[in-house]
């Protein structure tokens, strides 16, 4: 009872906090001072045409790496959490997959694997960039799983790409202290017309490994938790 | 409020989505019902983060159709808190794959998703 009526007051308290901070807000006229520094400045320094991945990749790529790391640690807990004994060969009892449901993912599978390259390449210019493309892969990778419950995932595929495409990763950033402006430093290649393909230094490098491995890691949590499901 | 624009709809409906997520954090028994909880509470933080980067009549923050390199600081909205957001999401995510991995093994371990069967660290 008592405990109840602590959660009713938490929430009412910050619903509160809540409801006073957004009744009378008003956005921004003008961008704050970072901001429009990285707007003036980021085409030329840069030279994405989309801003936000100018941020995400250059302006706080070390961040960007803090991150990739994280979720390669969350994929290995998950990893060493659900690890699987393949002792006796219990296969667990699914229902079959319905005709729609496999036509479907044949047809659709190779289609999303082509929008999630298409998204990392691409991130530099639209909207979109590596964690996006490959949470795409991943998610075809998911929609096969649901085709085909007893599917094997191959590890040893999954592992090659995630540690090339880390070390790659690393190794571009540290090419940037050697022959560039810093760790990450995207002027390494040339910058390119503002707006084509290959603009924008090595941007869409480290957006193809980033996107590579990003997909390489939510595949690796998916395929665990799947088979997860083989014991118990 | 005689005009509500699309940053205050993003804000409100970010604000309830976080109450709801902390509701079924704090209330809900089952782990399964409490990870759905935490999803949401993250989504409504992210919304309203996105909603506080917004500038008033701005447009994406990306150069090509009416946005060029010389007005660019004028019409877009903070790409900061957009990048941040990015990040959150996939932290977010992997944070979420964790959970979920636990909640797998804990029921494998004692075939119950009852939190309150779980005394190992109450105090």
């Amino acid at each position: 009872m008592v405990k109840n009526l602590y959660i009713i007051l938490v929430l009412v308290g910050l619903g509160f906090m809540f409801y006073t901070f957004a009744d009378g807000f008003e956005s921004a006229d003008k961008l704050n001072p970072v901001a429009e520094r990285y707007a003036k400045q980021g085409p030329d320094e840069v030279g994405a045409a989309n801003l936000v991945t100018a941020v995400v990749v250059t302006y706080r790529g070390l961040d960007t790496l803090g991150e990739v790391t994280i979720l390669f640690l969350s994929a290995a807990i998950v990893a060493f959490f659900l690890k699987v004994t393949y002792g006796e060969e219990e296969k667990r009892q699914t229902r079959s997959v319905s005709e729609i449901m496999q036509t479907a993912a044949r047809l659709l599978t190779p289609a999303v694997f082509l929008l999630g390259i298409y998204v990392f390449i691409n991130g530099h210019l639209t909207p979109g960039g590596g964690f996006q493309g490959g949470a795409i892969i991943a998610s075809g990778l998911v929609l096969m799983l649901l085709a085909k419950p007893n599917m094997k995932v191959s590890h040893t595929l999954i592992h090659v790409v995630e540690s090339i495409s880390g070390l790659a990763f690393v190794f571009i950033g540290v090419l940037g202290i050697l022959y560039a402006g810093g760790f990450l430093d995207n002027s390494l290649m040339g910058m390119g017309t503002l707006g084509s393909l290959l603009s924008a230094g090595v941007i869409p490098l480290i957006y193809i490994f980033v996107g590579l491995k990003v997909g390489a890691e939510l595949s690796n949590i998916v395929a665990h938790l799947q088979e997860s499901q083989n014991e118990a | 409020m005689e005009n509500i624009g699309l940053e205050n709809i993003a804000l409100f409906s970010g604000l309830i989505l976080s109450l709801v997520g902390l509701w079924g954090l704090l209330t809900q028994k089952n782990i399964i019902k409490m990870i759905v909880g935490f999803a949401l509470l993250d989504t409504g933080i992210h919304l309203i983060m996105i909603a506080v980067g917004y500038v008033k009549n701005s447009t994406a923050p990306i150069i090509g159709e009416g946005v060029t390199k010389a007005n660019a600081a004028d019409v877009i909205a903070d790409p900061i808190p957009q990048a941040l957001v990015l990040t959150a999401i996939v932290i977010g995510l992997g944070i979420t794959a964790l959970m979920l991995a636990y909640a797998v093994k804990m029921h494998q371990k004692k075939k119950s998703l009852d939190i309150n069967h779980y005394k190992d660290l109450k105090w």
